[in-house]
């Protein structure tokens, strides 16, 4: 029998505490962590509750927002401060898995959460790098309609499967991390790893460290932002491809963007090339065009999946054209 | 501290890894909540804890100690509760195996659409005061399956509870 010690955290520093040696993980809401060890992928040997950890929702002194890790994901959807000024944010988490999901999943957990690669599952039957490095890759061959254009490597092809992180992403939100040696911050977008050859290393966190919470900055472009996804059914499925994007005008021109895409890479994917290129340029169906064609410059299609290529394009094209006929600025 | 469920104190497990599903099931012998895919795909274990729907496959049972439970045994209260009425009107159920987890759901949907949760679909985001229009109520309930394909009754129990005349 597996066994499962189970206890909970009063506070961060009582968490790490008991989260040190030996094979504990942190649990949240358990909406993926379970469904891992059920499946024999995740194989911890005690669980540390830290539900009750901060989830609090509140503004911060430079005009931003710092969410509690253990927020859930429907609380930080409905939060009014969230609707208003982050609105990607909220469409990203209202677009992913059902309500009843949302009313469990912690924000650290969605952070967290690992990919629903079927290879990665397939514990008897499939060779993966990622629960078995150096075992090979079963996706790459196999069925990889759902996996990476960007990113991957001939090590690991799958995808990260949050919508939130994407929004994330692009909205430069900031980790807040603390372990027995202190307490550090690291970028969203810095907070993922991509495969290279270690595929099994998906974050740049140290063992036992915990995330405490995620802070947005302030941001003016932020409200004029939206969240849309791709995929094969119109509610609670993955994404094909996703989008996340903010836009700010002058007159007809971009004057600032941000970009980032989801179902397309192993990490929340921010577009800073796509970016770089809206920056000062006419906000016109061309210009966005070859943004998207810079972003995808080295999009590597496999056999199952080059029709992401495309559909990304599209997706973000008709994106930006939505954010401008909104009519920002 | 003891879980409540349906208003009765009861000893949580003592294995960590007994769902909160099993637990109403098996030893509580409360089998109305149904393991239909046991992995979070299907709303069929859909439960109330503290009002608020969640998938009771993926709960752990002992991250739930002084919480109050609700399943759809506890939906009644003398009489069937008027959404239980409902789906007996408007013929929302076949095989009846997705029902309790509809029902359920649906309670905790009115909850979070009284609270102006938005979803989806919802075009503003802003507003607080959100119509349960037809497509509001099909992604609220989108993580509900019916392979019997009862979605209409489904639809039109819901529409009448929380969405007609006299809701």
């Amino acid at each position: 029998m597996i066994e499962l010690a189970y206890t909970r955290a009063t506070d961060a520093a009582d968490a790490i505490r008991r989260g040190e040696g030996g094979n504990a993980k942190y649990l949240g809401g358990g909406t993926n962590l379970v469904d891992l060890m059920r499946e024999i992928v995740e194989v911890p040997s005690a669980l540390v509750d830290v539900t009750g950890l901060s989830a609090e929702i509140e503004q911060t002194d430079s005009g931003g927002l710092l969410i509690g890790a253990a927020a859930r994901n429907t609380a930080v959807a409905e939060h009014p401060v969230v609707r208003a000024r982050y609105p990607m944010l909220t469409r990203a988490i209202v677009a992913g898995a059902s309500a009843q999901i949302r009313n469990m999943a912690t924000i650290g957990g969605n952070l967290l959460q690992r990919t629903r690669c079927t290879y990665f599952y397939d514990t008897d039957g499939s060779r993966c790098n990622k629960r078995s490095p150096g075992e090979g890759c079963d996706a790459i061959e196999g069925f990889n309609r759902i996996h990476a254009i960007l990113g991957a490597s001939p090590a690991c092809v799958a995808t990260h499967p949050s919508d939130m992180c994407v929004a994330l992403a692009a909205l430069d939100a900031i980790v807040h991390l603390r372990s027995a040696s202190g307490e550090r911050t690291v970028a969203l977008c810095d907070l993922h790893r991509l495969p290279e050859n270690r595929p099994d290393v998906e974050t740049v966190l140290e063992p036992g460290e915990l995330i405490t919470a995620v802070e947005l900055p302030s941001s003016e472009i932020a409200a004029y932002s939206t969240y849309r996804k791709v995929r094969d059914r119109s509610s609670y499925a993955f994404a094909l491809v996703s989008v996340a994007a903010a836009l700010e005008l002058d007159g007809d021109a971009v004057a600032d963007a941000r970009v980032a895409l989801g179902g397309v890479a192993p990490k929340p994917w921010r577009a800073w090339r796509a970016e770089d290129t809206l920056r000062g340029r006419p906000a016109t169906e061309a210009t966005f065009l070859e943004a998207a064609d810079e972003e995808l410059a080295d999009a590597r299609p496999l056999a199952g999946n080059a029709f992401k290529v495309d559909l990304t394009r599209r997706t973000l094209v008709a994106v930006l054209q939505q954010l401008t006929e909104g009519g920002r600025r | 501290m003891p879980i409540i469920v349906n208003g009765r104190e009861v000893a949580m497990p003592a294995d960590a890894r007994v769902s909160l599903l099993d637990f109403v099931r098996e030893h509580l012998e409360l089998y109305g909540t149904k393991k239909g895919c046991n992995q979070g795909a299907c709303g069929a274990c859909t439960v109330l804890v503290d009002g608020e729907r969640i998938l009771s496959c993926l709960a752990l049972a002992v991250q739930y100690d002084g919480r109050e439970v609700t399943t759809v045994e506890g939906l009644a209260n003398g009489a069937l509760h008027p959404l239980q009425e409902a789906f007996i009107v408007h013929d929302g159920f076949q095989c009846g195996y997705c029902t309790p987890g509809q029902i359920c759901s649906a309670v905790g949907m009115a909850g979070e659409l009284a609270r102006g949760v938005p979803s989806h679909v919802t075009d503003d985001l802003t507003a607080t005061d959100i119509a349960l229009t037809h497509d509001e109520l099909r992604e609220r309930m989108s993580g509900n399956l019916c392979r019997c394909g009862a979605h209409n009754g489904i639809v039109d129990a819901i529409t009448e509870v929380y969405a007609g005349p006299g809701a």
